[in-house]
């Protein structure tokens, strides 16, 4: 496992930002992962942390924070971090898109920027993973990376002040899903019927950073099919375990 | 029962946050002026995380449906029990059939109603504070009825206290943010030395400010935000975000707001003019 140089910031004062390289990198990310266990064993109470990309934000809700003294853990549990034996799991998880034109409304523009058909546009979106490299910006939103330069697109000149829940959208580098309804510029290719956050769970969010993501097309039935599945709460998005 | 017979303008349940779901981009919320609620909270001898109103400029209209004791916080707005005027920082007895209610805002921008006992709404993910989607509904609507438990009698220990309020501050205790060395010695003398007004963009989720600064065109990798981060638009607009804020952005973080920075914020509106001063 690679071990990357970090870089320790102070961030008011309860908080702490840890930089690695500025990329986007599986590899990177596995390191955050790394470090996020190596700090959990130390059982300090009080703290969040929360990845995107290459940084990770630590933020102490039991008061202000000593920031040589934080750091100094900090830099301890990085340099230690590959004795730390990991049960992390890591799933792949498919979730179903129904990219009918009801719920794409922006597909048939995407396709003719792209140069290529509503077809392959859909085929391209199915067929690859993406890394969940971030959970922000909305309650269950995913920063999902590993999308093939064939399909960048500008995300759109006006945004809308509604997009609605579940929307799949692209946007340059990115795509992803609306967890909510919410105002949004990414240009809409289809629509999930999985619910992303749920409040009324424990665990409200199934996705963890570090999971993979990959799509499959759904017909219009199969998509009224799952969203009443998801209402009355048997629906089970499918998975596989990565590092099992 | 605490009935809603009008909400007002922005009136919501808030507690202190909603700790722990931060990794799945679940703002903290809570109080926007939290030095406020904690002096109400301990007067009626509450947890300090008892969940209060927040009422936003234009006040309440609210019946008590058994006897309670309450305190009012935060802004000076005026406000009466039975159109008898009742003061901030006061402990109040209210009786069953009671109605609070508010007038003209004299001070400030945010007022506190906090209850003896706190309100008793369910927690969901542990905290009371409304914010959409976690709550249902991000604030009250008229009809809404709030949950609390009675109380007949009670000595306060203290019943009033003068506070000096931070109101009239207008200035803002920053650090300096993961991105402030991006800055240009231009960029920072505009920063420090002028001063900066509210813009109409300001609500419980970011303060944008009127005046620009000079632009830039860094862009960075979306990272970690918290209540108080100042981002910085490639236009040069300064955003300061607070509790109901989103927990990751992707414009760089130039400085951030001390705790105590965040309540003399949140007592500011539209117009209200704020200088900075690096810690």
């Amino acid at each position: 496992m690679k071990s990357y140089p970090i870089s320790i910031k102070p961030f008011g004062e309860r908080a702490i930002l840890v930089e690695w390289p500025s990329e986007v990198s599986e590899s990177i990310l596995a390191d955050i992962l790394d470090f996020m266990d190596a700090f959990k064993e130390k059982r300090i109470s009080g703290w969040e942390m929360s990845v995107a990309y290459n940084s990770l934000t630590m933020v102490y809700n039991g008061g202000f924070i000593d920031f040589e003294e934080t750091k100094a853990i900090i830099q301890e549990c990085h340099k230690n971090q590959t004795k730390i034996k990991t049960q992390r799991i890591q799933h792949l998880w498919t979730l179903p898109v129904c990219y009918d034109l009801e719920f794409g409304s922006d597909i048939v523009e995407v396709a003719k920027t792209l140069n290529m058909s509503i077809q392959d546009l859909i085929g391209q979106h199915t067929s690859h993973e993406y890394v969940v490299y971030g959970i922000g910006f909305l309650p269950g939103f995913m920063y999902l990376g590993g999308l093939p330069t064939s399909l960048e697109v500008p995300r759109r000149a006006e945004p809308r002040l509604k997009v609605k829940k579940g929307s799949v959208g692209l946007a340059s580098k990115q795509t992803g899903i609306y967890p909510q309804e919410s105002p949004g510029g990414w240009n809409i290719i289809g629509n999930c019927p999985v619910n992303l956050f749920d409040p009324g769970n424990a665990s409200p969010c199934f996705v963890k950073v570090g999971d993979k993501i990959r799509f499959t097309s759904i017909s219009k039935a199969e998509y009224k099919l799952h969203k009443i599945e998801g209402e009355v709460g048997i629906y089970k998005p499918e998975k596989v375990v990565l590092n099992a | 029962m605490l009935k809603v017979l009008k909400a007002g303008l922005y009136t919501s349940i808030q507690d202190l946050g909603r700790f722990g779901y931060r990794d799945i981009g679940v703002p903290i919320a809570g109080a926007m002026d939290q030095e406020s609620v904690k002096k109400a909270n301990l007067l009626l001898e509450n947890d300090e995380n008892d969940a209060v109103l927040e009422i936003t400029m234009t006040g309440p209209t609210l019946q008590f449906n058994s006897d309670t004791y309450i305190c009012l916080s935060g802004a000076q707005i005026v406000a009466t029990l039975n159109n008898e005027p009742i003061e901030n920082y006061t402990v109040v007895k209210v009786m069953e059939g009671d109605i609070v209610s508010y007038g003209r805002l004299e001070k400030g921008f945010r007022g506190y109603l906090a209850i003896k006992g706190g309100l008793g709404t369910e927690k969901v993910l542990n905290s009371r504070s409304q914010f959409y989607p976690v709550t249902y509904l991000p604030r009250l609507k008229d009809g809404d009825e709030i949950p609390y438990i009675e109380t007949k009698s009670y000595e306060p220990k203290i019943s009033e206290v003068k506070i000096e309020e931070h109101f009239d501050l207008g200035i803002l205790q920053v650090y300096k943010g993961p991105e402030f060395s991006l800055l240009s010695d231009g960029q920072l003398t505009e920063i420090f030395a002028k001063s900066y007004s509210v813009s109409k963009e300001n609500n419980r989720m970011a303060y944008q400010l009127s005046e620009l600064i000079t632009g830039h065109s860094h862009s960075m990798l979306t990272s970690g935000t918290i209540p108080g981060t100042v981002q910085l638009t490639p236009a040069g607009r300064m955003i300061i975000l607070m509790k109901d804020g989103q927990t990751t952005g992707g414009y760089p973080r130039i400085l951030q707001l001390s705790e105590e920075s965040i309540s003399i914020l949140a007592q500011k509106k539209y117009g209200d003019e704020l200088r900075f001063k690096l810690s």
